[in-house]
Formats: C-alpha cells, structure tokens, sequence
C-alpha cells in the first residue's frame, strides 16, 4: 500500500485473479470481511464453493481436487493458518500438492509493531514450514497472485498469498 | 464384529471402476485390490482429513465413482467435514466408516465414548441422504450392491474388528508399494489428467 492511501485490494480483482489462473475450486472459511468476496464467488459459475469447518479440512480437500484434477486455491485467515499445521505438512506438503492459500493477514500493521499474536506468529509459522508467500496489499499487488500460483505449479508445492490487514474494503 | 478383510473382499466384487481411497483399510486392500491405479492407498498423512481428501476427489471428477474407507478416530478428529460432505451432496461418493473403537494403530485405546457413538446418526443429522449400519458380514453381503448402485452421498457404518499393533513403528509391516504422493500421481495419469 502507498503511504497515504487507504488500503484498497478489491474483491473484484481477487476474483480476476482467480478466474485467470483457472481456479476450479475455492476451498475456504470465511476470513473477517469477505462477505463480499463471498458473494462475488458464488455469482461466478466456473468457481464450486466448498466451505469447510476447521482450516485443516481446507488442505485435504485440495488435495482431492487436486488428485482428480481440478485447481483449487484455499482462502482461510492466519489465525486459521497456524490452527492447520498438520494438515498443511501431510495432505499439502507430503503430497506435493500445489496449492495457493490465500491467507488474511489478521494483525497486519505494516510498519512492523502491532498488538494481535496472530500477526506476529503468521510469517514465523510460513517460514517454519518453508513455504514462500507473497504480501498484496492493494490492487496493484495483484500481479503477485499470479505469481504465486505460477510458482505453485512449478515447484509442486503450496505458497502462500498474504493478503494484508485482513480484507478491509472487502464489505459492501 | 466383522472382519475388515473379508469385508474389503465382498467390495472388491462389487468395486466396478470406483476409485478407492482404503484409509485404514489399506493395510489389507493392497492385496486385494485388482486396480491400483485406480486406488488411493496414502496411508495417514494426517488424521482427520481422510473424508475432506474423498470430497475433494469426488467434487473435481463427477464422472468417476469415489469410495472412502474412513475410521471413527478420524471422523471423531474431523466432524464437521460430515457438514461440508452433506452440503455438497456429491452423488458420486460412497463414504464408509470402519469402526473398531479404539485408535489400534497406537495400542487399542478407546476412542472418546466408543461404544456410545450412533455414527450413521451423525451422518443423517449432518445430512447424508442414505445411511447404513452393520454389524455382521452376511448383512453387508446381501446390501453392499445396492447400497452401490443408488446414488451418493452415502454414508455405511461398520462395526469392524480392532487390529492393534504394539510393535515400534520401525518394527511393523510396511505394506505401501508406493509413497503417497506417487499413488496420486499415477490416479492423475489413470484419469488423464497428466499425460
């Protein structure tokens, strides 16, 4: 995000990014203020919306998708994120699944001293598990989702797209 | 109680072109199985997921027919994927539960309320459309190809017979052919994913 302008990473293009990248489906629990995003997804017919109940059930469900050949991308929060560990390293991981997530990045402050543990923790918890991430702060950060499902791809791994303080905007 | 082998034999005649993903089951199904690009033996990547990972494979290829052999200790960590599978009413996933009541791949402990836990119950109320249960192999035997031909979401509880392993890991059978990742690899090839 530019310094002075308000956050501004709009659901329309996340949805761009996803159709662009041929997302079959989007595995997801609803992140703080995505009911937007939400319904943008549900309105889109190439997308099949799978809402899962704990974060973890997110990654073995990709990778059934993606055993039968299908493209998901996983939409789940940071507190979320470390909640799935597990299931991260043995259906995502151990099965070189590549797999996107995009993760809100609860607690986000940019300049590097925030409040919420859940921030503090999020980069930590990716690099424990060696996986690369991405931060996209606004619109013009979205070439980097595609980046990141490039990179997937290649390396046959998941990577992560931090989407930063969380989905603000994201309500209409 | 019945015999998870036996029972895996009676389904194999019955099998067609499902795809099989034998989760606890696969100790046995290796053997058994006359397909195995066609089957799904990853072992325990991590517990609770195994019905999320059935979903998933079922919801990206509709054409094929999709069999999970889940366990109670894996349902028991991973409730709420009977939520999202009910939702999504996948009609071509065949979900059944082996139920020996106890994690038997760390001793035999108990499940929490082992004996009490109505799992075809669970199943309806999350909103399976067909449940079944079964205690005896001669019932199964009889049901299993109906039960197969009507359409999913289906959900079949057995109650089967525990086979604890006590032995140090690095002592017991290794009965995988393939690493997991590999078996995905060659399902993809099977379904013409990759070439």
């Amino acid at each position: 995000m530019a310094q002075g302008r308000e956050a501004s990473l709009s659901p329309e293009t996340i949805l761009a990014e996803l159709k662009k990248n041929g997302i079959s489906h989007v595995i997801w629990l609803p992140d703080s203020e995505t009911n937007w995003l939400f319904m943008l997804m549900k309105a889109e017919p190439s997308l099949t919306l799978v809402g899962v109940t704990r974060e973890g059930l997110a990654f073995s469900t990709a990778a059934g998708v993606w055993a039968g050949g299908g493209k998901p991308v996983v939409l789940v929060q940071n507190t979320g994120l470390m909640e799935s560990g597990d299931s991260l390293r043995g259906w995502a991981l151990g099965l070189n699944v590549p797999v996107v997530m995009m993760v809100g990045y609860r607690g986000y402050t940019r300049h590097g001293v925030n409040t919420d543990t859940a921030a503090t923790y999020t980069e930590r918890f990716l690099n424990a598990f060696g996986i690369n991430y991405y931060l996209v702060e606004d619109d013009g950060d979205a070439p980097r989702i595609s980046i990141a499902f490039e990179e997937a791809a290649k390396t046959k791994r998941p990577v992560a797209v931090l989407v930063a303080d969380e989905y603000h905007g994201f309500n209409r | 109680m019945i015999d998870t082998a036996e029972m895996l034999k009676v389904f194999n005649r019955h099998r067609g072109d499902a795809v099989v993903i034998p989760g606890r089951g696969g100790r046995h199904w290796v053997g058994i199985s006359t397909q195995p690009n066609r089957d799904l033996p990853v072992g325990d990547p991590a517990m609770g997921g195994h019905s999320s990972f059935a979903l998933g494979l079922a919801l990206a290829r509709p054409d094929q027919k999709v069999v999970l052999f889940d366990s109670e200790g894996d349902v028991l960590m991973g409730m709420g994927a009977l939520a999202t599978i009910a939702e999504q009413q996948p009609k071509n996933l065949y979900h059944f539960l082996l139920d020996n009541e106890c994690y038997a791949t760390t001793g035999g402990q108990p499940v929490p309320n082992a004996k009490n836990v109505s799992y075809d119950g669970l199943a309806r109320a999350c909103g399976y459309a067909r449940t079944h249960a079964f205690d005896n192999l001669e019932r199964f035997s009889i049901e299993v190809e109906r039960i197969l031909a009507a359409p999913g979401p289906v959900f079949v509880w057995l109650k089967v017979a525990p086979e604890v392993e006590n032995l140090p890991i690095k002592e017991r059978r290794q009965w995988r052919k393939r690493i997991a990742a590999q078996a995905l690899l060659d399902l993809r090839k099977e379904l013409r994913v990759d070439p």
